[in-house]
């Protein structure tokens, strides 16, 4: 815990954050989903299948993960507030975490920056940093779960997304929110957390300008979901009824990843 | 053997002895099921331990599933589904057909104090698989309660804002993490002896797979 803490602070290490972040990636040449031949006899009992073939494998695992995105979206309970936390409660330096380092981060103009918006709302047009910030702001101290397993407790301030869906005329009875971010990053959000209470478009941390670490000028944050559901340095958002699909859930997390 | 069958019964026999079935099958079906999964859970959660170490040491990735962490996550939540309907379904059958009473209970402290000197001496018998001794019941009935333990702390750290009473039960996300990784210990800790006392009793294993 303190190890990897210590990797993931900004300036730090930068050569083993990449490495460390390089061994959690998948391999390039094609996703490893089976380890060592001695587990596979007893797989093949566990899933009555021929795991030898790592295809169906992995069909079978990717069937079974669309079926729990269905039982958390029926777990999901919209009026379940995260647990927050005290000021002291704050985890200090709070993480950067990302599949790159701080220095690949991308640099933004937040005069020049505009949130693009798309599909099923009635008013699309953009919105500058100055607009938005001068919307209505709350704020909250929740913890960040990280999908590797450790966690951060950040305080943020921003605009409750649903406001701003109702604001815009979004449908809200469209499936998703799906984030576009400046360094390519993409994750669809189900409509019913994008309309959780807690779940803000994010301009401040811990009550400063948010900073380049933590995806200015504009992080969706959503404390219940795994961080990766937490997009950074957004550029646009699409209210959709189709699955179009993220960085990490095309490469095997789960997508609903709820908390 | 074929020839148990048929042999005469001596006047007061083991339980072993008469042929009679010691491991009725969906006793059997669901031990090996249970096996399974429970690999495939322990496999794929070092890999998804090694994402983010608990402690000094990471697993070995001959011994972990998933190939990665997004793979280890998959394998995790797919063989969960296979350990929680078979645990159900024979904690269930455990108590609605008395097994769990007959052969579990009762268990008392000067039972297994004496039991477990004779098994320290390795004087235990193993004659009568049909009986269990006290370290034994102990041991059997310890695991299925670390089970427990384990389902609720992997419950917690799954989804600590829905079922936030039990992760805050439980000391926290963080602290339900290592008593996921504790439970985790035991299970393979119990597993380790359970596998080696099968080898060292290869009567007990055979009627673990045909019943007899």
């Amino acid at each position: 815990m303190l190890r990897i803490n210590r990797l993931l602070i900004p300036g730090v290490d930068k050569k083993l954050l990449v490495r460390d972040a390089a061994r959690l990636m998948p391999d390039v040449s094609r996703r490893r989903f089976l380890a060592g031949g001695a587990s596979l006899g007893a797989l093949t009992l566990l899933t009555g299948c021929d795991v030898v073939d790592g295809a169906s494998a992995e069909t079978l695992l990717a069937k079974v993960s669309k079926f729990n995105d269905a039982v958390q979206a029926a777990i999901f309970n919209p009026n379940t507030l995260a647990p927050t936390f005290s000021e002291s409660d704050i985890t200090r330096p709070f993480p950067f975490n990302a599949y790159y380092a701080l220095d690949q981060a991308p640099t933004i103009d937040g005069g020049d920056w505009k949130l693009e918006v798309s599909g099923l709302v009635q008013n699309n047009k953009s919105w500058t940093l100055q607009e938005l910030t001068q919307l209505p702001e709350v704020s909250q101290i929740t913890r960040h779960v990280c999908v590797e397993g450790w966690s951060a407790i950040g305080q943020w301030s921003g605009v409750r997304l649903r406001d701003f869906l109702e604001l815009i005329g979004a449908d809200t009875k469209a499936n998703y929110v799906w984030f576009r971010c400046a360094d390519d990053y993409t994750s669809p959000i189900d409509m019913p957390t994008a309309l959780h209470p807690q779940t803000q478009m994010t301009f401040k941390f811990g009550g400063e300008m948010l900073p380049r670490a933590y995806g200015y000028p504009m992080k969706i944050r959503i404390p219940t979901k795994l961080g990766f559901k937490n997009p950074k340095y957004v550029v646009s958002m699409e209210v959709t009824n189709d699955y179009k699909g993220g960085y990490w859930e095309d490469q095997g997390y789960n997508s609903f990843s709820g908390l | 053997m074929a020839t148990t069958l048929t042999d005469p019964a001596p006047a007061t026999p083991a339980l072993a002895e008469t042929g009679a079935v010691l491991q009725p099958l969906w006793v059997r079906v669901m031990h090996w099921i249970n096996a399974a999964a429970l690999l495939a859970m322990i496999m794929s959660g070092w890999q998804i331990y090694n994402a983010a170490p608990l402690f000094d040491f990471q697993f070995s990735r001959t011994i972990t599933l998933g190939g990665w962490l997004g793979g280890g996550l998959l394998w995790h939540f797919a063989a969960m589904w296979v350990l929680v309907i078979n645990g159900v379904l024979y904690v269930m059958l455990g108590f609605a057909t008395g097994r769990f009473r007959r052969r579990l209970w009762p268990i008392t402290l000067s039972g297994v104090v004496s039991d477990l000197s004779q098994a320290v001496r390795l004087r235990l018998s193993h004659d009568d698989l049909g009986r269990y001794n006290s370290v034994q019941k102990l041991l059997y009935v310890g695991v299925l309660l670390v089970g427990l333990v384990s389902v609720a702390s992997g419950l917690a750290i799954w989804k600590p804002v829905q079922f936030q009473t039990l992760t805050s039960l439980l000391g926290g996300y963080d602290a339900a993490r290592y008593v996921h990784f504790f439970a985790m210990s035991a299970i393979v800790a119990f597993s380790a002896i359970h596998i080696v006392l099968a080898a060292l009793v290869p009567k007990a294993l055979r009627a673990m797979i045909i019943g007899r």
